[in-house]
């Protein structure tokens, strides 16, 4: 079969890491070719490099058997090339036909030609099943629908080859479903789809052939029908986890936090925690699994007093916090690293001690009545970055010329010399370096030793066997079943990520 | 760079290049810019008189400034100065008209801080819109500017109205004068000035070293870490939105106390705009500000001497305009800058 799409050792370097190394990629026309791998393993680099957003520093590029060279994405469109971004780019007052033909308007000289813009616009969305209200403006529709005039863009530009960025990220189960109709006709037309993911059942339904990347690097590359979940899952994370964190066993206490049927609506209105209960003890590592955006975000926000939640009950050291806000919890003692430290857990425009303060500013002995007590706050980042080691060490400079890994040691310096009972943690490690990494870890196991109760949140599976003393896994908002690491494989982890209870897989192992 | 001298370097030297440019278009309508900015030195600060009406323009200007930065400095966009300045002087000449009976002692607080709240709730209709349903600042300002505006015609028409020609209230109780600290011929300099950097430096303390300050420059800064930080950012919006409309409104003020002593519908005359700009030229520091506004105030007061040696005075409009222009293109460049240290 012909091949639409090969990619021939290619490598591209960062400052800080080797994002592809030495990589592989042959997609064959007419088939939807899934790439996997965890956050970080090196696919949307591939991807841009294949879509001449980034130059690879070595390899080769051949479209159709034709070795290219893109200098920018206009080069790539113009092989018949086209990708649909995680984020779309649309403009929201236009009409759907005015945002297809954006930037490629037919029309006499100057003027815009809307009547042949609309008729062909139309034509495209009947052939490929595509449909959708050629006249209907951006900010009325559905993001499903956001995502079809996304789609009809790249058609309307010729393109060939698509690529779909992690395309149901931000998807309802049904919109998915939809889009996979919509790529199966396109295959039927010929069309090749190149699918990156990091659901694999998604991955199971959909592609033809699965190229599979870590750290970097191709793991595998499977035919879908000689495959299964527990395959490409090994691919995916490695067998051989990386670095392992000295930890004696937990000796868990009593019950710090408890949650109870827990529902939590997302900022789309749609419901993404459906009835949650766990409970994590002081001096433990109680650990949430999943693949991300499957309620993870909304549920650690909902805990911490940041989403109301919907319905259920959250107490923390037995009393109601369902309804509490941020400034009560840190109150009673709940330290929160959050995901996105440059959203949630800096303000980048401050000084470092203004920022290591964030949540506690208002009473002593940071605060004397109203006022700020500058000498007491000074003394106190100085000796957060001697114990935690910031650097460079220079209480004074402003939170945005941290590197990421000092900026997330400034957010844990903080929620650390809270002395909390109980710390939720959010993607504590992603971003960073191996260094760091277990800087980190260490400091987490270090704070499940002095007793604390701990919530860790992550998408990062080696990260989670290698600390938590227990494992949820959550997928669609909901826990897929409890186990502990030294009592599960990672194949079972895998497939509960991907949808299956834990009582139906080992039910179908027995 | 180091940052602070950055932010000073930036619009002293956004003032010389302003008047360089200026002075070619003062050559292309045949002019000697020499001349004119000579003219513009000696009418701005070339005498008593000069010095005095100088400081007078700069008092309101000063507070507009400060009201507008303080909204900046919180992460709002107060674009209704001008309306709090409106609402702000005339709910104190209504109070001020009436305590003839009180000793000056209590009768100028007093009429300041009637000023300051008025001037406050106005503003805080704009804050408490944005904290319970989103709406944007930037236009329920703009709207509630409207309504000042034309509330204030028809109060100095009809229920305050004195007198024929230009609309005007009846004089304040002279109790609620506020002293002169120096009178040259018809120029009152009034003790206004005082109050407008006294507020400065308020503001400064405020922002720089109480938590509350924190809060809302936290809140200004970066929303969601102040909302992840525990401070709430509904009521932090609504004081931000009443202490910059306090500011306003005893700018509003003190143009009644020190200058006018009556209630004016074109007493404004856009100096609550002229705040934007203040702020921007000032980067939203109190000092600077005041040396903003010193600024504004001198080659506004100099450009009527200019006229006389035959340079349109609108020439301070283009010099404006390129000051407002430069400095705003560094913060175009700065955000820039620093989104790509962000990203690495």
């Amino acid at each position: 079969m012909e091949k639409a799409v090969e990619m021939i050792q290619i490598v591209k370097r960062f400052p800080q890491v080797v994002a592809n190394d030495h990589v592989d990629l042959t997609v064959l026309k007419g088939e939807i070719h899934a790439i996997v791998g965890e956050n970080g393993a090196g696919k949307t680099t591939l991807m841009n490099q294949l879509y001449g957003l980034l130059k690879p520093d070595f390899g080769e590029i051949r479209i159709f058997g034709k070795k290219v060279s893109f200098r920018g994405p206009r080069d790539a469109i113009s092989m018949g090339i086209g990708m649909v971004h995680q984020h779309f780019m649309l403009v929201n007052n236009l009409t759907v036909a005015e945002n297809v033909v954006l930037g490629s308007e037919t029309g006499i000289g100057p003027l815009f030609d809307l009547k042949r813009a609309r008729k062909r616009v139309s034509e495209l969305s009947e052939r490929y099943g595509l449909h959708v209200d050629v006249d209907a403006k951006i900010e009325d529709l559905p993001v499903g629908m956001q995502q079809r005039v996304e789609i009809l863009k790249v058609l309307y530009r010729g393109a060939e080859i698509l690529i779909l960025d992690e395309p149901t990220a931000v998807l309802t189960p049904q919109e998915t479903e939809e889009l996979f109709e919509t790529m199966f006709k396109l295959r039927e037309n010929g069309k090749t789809i190149i699918f990156i993911s990091h659901k694999l059942n998604e991955v199971m339904r959909v592609s033809d052939r699965i190229t599979v990347m870590r750290q970097g690097r191709v793991t595998g590359v499977l035919n879908k029908d000689e495959t299964n979940p527990r395959e490409i899952a090994r691919l995916m994370v490695g067998r051989d986890v990386v670095f392992t964190v000295e930890k004696t066993p937990a000796k868990p206490d009593g019950v710090v936090l408890k949650v109870e049927d827990l529902r939590v609506k997302d900022y789309r209105n749609l419901e993404a925690v459906k009835g949650v209960s766990f409970e994590v003890k002081a001096g433990e590592i109680y650990a949430i699994a999943g693949v991300a955006g499957n309620g993870q975000t909304e549920l650690v926000e909902a805990l911490t007093g940041l989403r109301k939640p919907v319905s259920g009950k959250v107490y923390f050291l037995g009393k109601d916090v369902t309804h509490a806000t941020p400034r009560e919890l840190r109150e009673m003692g709940m330290g929160h690293i959050p995901e996105d430290r440059h959203k949630y857990g800096l303000i980048l425009q401050f000084p470092a001690y203004y920022n290591v303060i964030l949540g506690r500013h208002y009473r002593p002995p940071f605060a004397k009545g109203e006022f700020l007590a500058h000498d007491k706050i000074l003394t106190f980042a100085e000796e957060l970055f001697n114990r935690f080691d910031v650097r460079p060490n220079n209480v004074r400079m402003l939170g945005a010329n941290f590197s990421g890994g000092n900026q997330q040691k400034l957010v844990i310096a903080r929620e650390v010399g809270l002395e909390p009972k109980l710390m939720v943690v959010s993607q504590p490690t992603r971003g960073l370096d191996v260094g760091a990494t277990e800087f980190v870890h260490r400091t987490l196991i270090q704070l499940r030793d002095s007793g604390v109760a701990i919530l860790l949140v992550s998408m990062e599976l080696d990260e989670i066997l290698s600390l938590a003393d227990r494992i949820a896994v959550m997928y669609n908002g909901q826990i897929m079943g409890e186990v502990e690491p030294n009592a599960v494989s990672i194949e079972e982890i895998g497939l509960m990520m991907a949808g299956h209870r834990l009582e139906e897989i080992r039910g179908r192992v027995a | 760079m180091n940052q602070k001298l950055w932010s000073f370097l930036v619009p002293v030297l956004s003032v010389v290049v302003a008047l360089i440019i200026a002075s070619f278009v003062i050559l292309m309508i045949g002019k000697n810019p020499i001349t004119a900015y000579a003219a513009l030195i000696r009418g701005a600060l070339g005498s008593k008189m000069a010095i005095a009406s100088t400081i007078v323009k700069t008092t309101p200007l000063i507070l507009t400034g400060l009201a507008v930065g303080f909204g900046f400095r919180a992460g709002l966009f107060n674009i209704g100065a001008e309306g709090q300045m409106i609402v702000g002087a005339m709910v104190a000449t209504a109070f001020a008209i009436n305590v003839g009976w009180m000793p000056a002692v209590l009768a100028i607080p007093l009429t300041m801080l009637v000023g300051m709240v008025a001037g406050a709730a106005y503003a805080s209709i704009a804050g408490f819109l944005k904290a319970k349903t989103g709406a944007h600042e930037v236009v329920t300002t703009i709207m509630l500017n409207w309504i000042a505006d034309y509330l204030s015609s028809y109060v100095v028409t009809v229920p305050m109205g004195v007198g024929f020609g230009t609309p005007k209230s009846p004089e304040i109780a002279s109790s609620a004068k506020l002293p002169p600290l120096m009178v040259v011929q018809a120029t009152e300099l009034t003790s206004g000035i005082i109050v407008a950097v006294l507020a400065a430096i308020l503001m400064k303390i405020l922002l720089d070293k109480t938590s509350k300050g924190y809060e809302l420059k936290a809140a200004g800064f970066n929303p969601y870490a102040a909302e992840y930080g525990g401070i709430k950012l509904a009521d932090n919006i609504v004081l931000a939105m009443a202490i910059s409309g306090a500011l306003a409104g005893l700018a509003g003020t003190l143009e009644v106390m020190g200058v006018h002593h009556r209630f004016l519908g074109t007493l404004s005359g856009g100096k609550g705009f002229d705040g934007i700009s203040i702020a921007l030229i000032g980067q939203n520091n109190p000092i600077g500000i005041i040396f903003a506004a010193l600024l504004m105030g001198a080659l506004r007061n100099g450009s009527n001497e200019m006229q006389f040696v035959g340079v349109p005075k609108h020439i301070i409009m283009i010099v404006q305009a390129i000051i407002i222009f430069l400095v705003a293109a560094d913060r175009i460049v700065r955000a820039i800058f620093l989104r790509k240290k962000v990203a690495k």
